[in-house]
């Protein structure tokens, strides 16, 4: 990554702002009316409709693949999704996708 | 759990947030590995886990930085993920709202995933519990998690520039995302946003600089949050057509 430190660190100091008035904004407002029902429903899916959009691409058109879908990478993908769906289990799911990918990495 | 135990509120959270270092040890050593290899030096490998504390909006940041996104860019959509946060702060101001605005900025610092779920369970069991012992409680979960988190970050990060590219590390990002994304498929509307978010970030990826992925996670929350609306609508009106015969109850 060629990026300059200045602005490397303006991202981290406004996230780190940005991340504790998140965090604070109710917690400091007590006794302000509560959120409207319609911003908690949209509120409970900000993972869920952030995190998946950013993974997607990676998954398809990987860069260390020059952006071509490869077989190890799109298993390893499916196997955690799959396992994480299952299990409910983070780590277990980080395990096994990291095993599918060495594993047919070191096969194909 | 409360009151069931003579130790200290401090001490009891100590002890239900010891298990937690299983989970965040591994996942900040990923950061450290994975941020060291996009070639950010340690100070800014720790500013980011010691200042952000916010474990997928700092890979999310990484990620975006690693290709080129306008700094902008990169702040909305890494805030975006710790929006959720919002909401638990929102559920923890009626419990900790009467702490001195120090302590709430305390406690603001370190709202994390885990800090936020042991501590609103036992103040929802126990919610008469006096302040000082839900903030104690607080304080203990997180006194194992947080130094946990740093001191893994930096392990991570010395590591991480040991490790030759042929490892894939590449793929340790999307992997992490996935596995963290997958438990939170609950309910059909949570994959219904899954899925807006995943389609619409592909469609879109011809836009400039990212920010496909903003609209399509703006859509995608609205898809959530209306297929939500849609079935507790049907759920109500199922209700309303078993009991409706019966009259109304007083």
């Amino acid at each position: 990554m060629n990026m300059p430190a200045s602005q490397v660190w303006t991202i981290i100091l406004a996230l780190a702002l940005g991340s504790f008035l998140i965090r604070y904004s109710f917690l400091g407002l007590i006794g302000a009316r509560r959120m409207p029902e319609w911003v908690l429903r949209h509120l409970r899916y900000t993972p869920v409709a952030v995190l998946p959009g950013l993974v997607a691409p990676l998954v398809f058109w990987p860069a260390a693949t020059g952006g071509e879908p490869e077989p190890a990478r799109l298993a390893a993908a499916a196997v955690t999704l799959a396992v994480g769906v299952i299990s409910r289990n983070v780590l277990l799911a980080i395990l096994s996708g990291g095993l599918t990918l060495y594993g047919l990495l070191w096969l194909l | 759990m409360a009151g069931s135990s003579p130790k200290s509120p401090y001490l009891r959270g100590i002890l239900d947030g010891a298990p937690f270092v299983l989970v965040v040890v591994p996942f900040a050593v990923l950061f450290g590995v994975a941020a060291s290899e996009a070639g950010l030096p340690l100070g800014q490998v720790m500013g980011f886990s010691v200042l952000v504390i916010a474990g997928a909006a700092q890979f999310a940041a990484l990620q975006l930085m690693q290709e080129g996104a306008p700094t902008l860019v990169i702040l909305a959509t890494a805030l975006a993920v710790n929006l959720r946060m919002a909401m638990y702060s929102a559920s923890l101001a009626p419990h900790l709202g009467g702490l001195r605005g120090w302590q709430k900025a305390l406690v603001a610092y370190l709202l994390v995933d885990q800090s936020y779920m042991l501590s609103i369970a036992r103040y929802e069991e126990a919610p008469e519990a006096p302040l000082g012992e839900k903030l104690a409680y607080y304080l203990g979960v997180i006194t194992p998690v947080a130094p946990a988190w740093y001191g893994a970050s930096l392990a991570g990060a010395v590591l991480g520039a040991a490790i030759p590219p042929a490892f894939a590390l590449d793929f340790a990002v999307p992997i992490t995302f996935l596995a963290m994304v997958a438990p939170m498929l609950r309910s059909l509307a949570h994959v219904a946003a899954a899925l807006a978010s995943v389609l619409g970030a592909l469609a879109l990826a011809w836009m400039p600089h990212g920010s496909g992925l903003l609209v399509a996670a703006l859509a995608a929350m609205a898809v959530g949050a209306g297929v939500e609306r849609q079935m507790a609508r049907r759920r109500a009106r199922r209700r309303v057509r078993r009991h409706g015969s019966r009259g109304a109850r007083p």
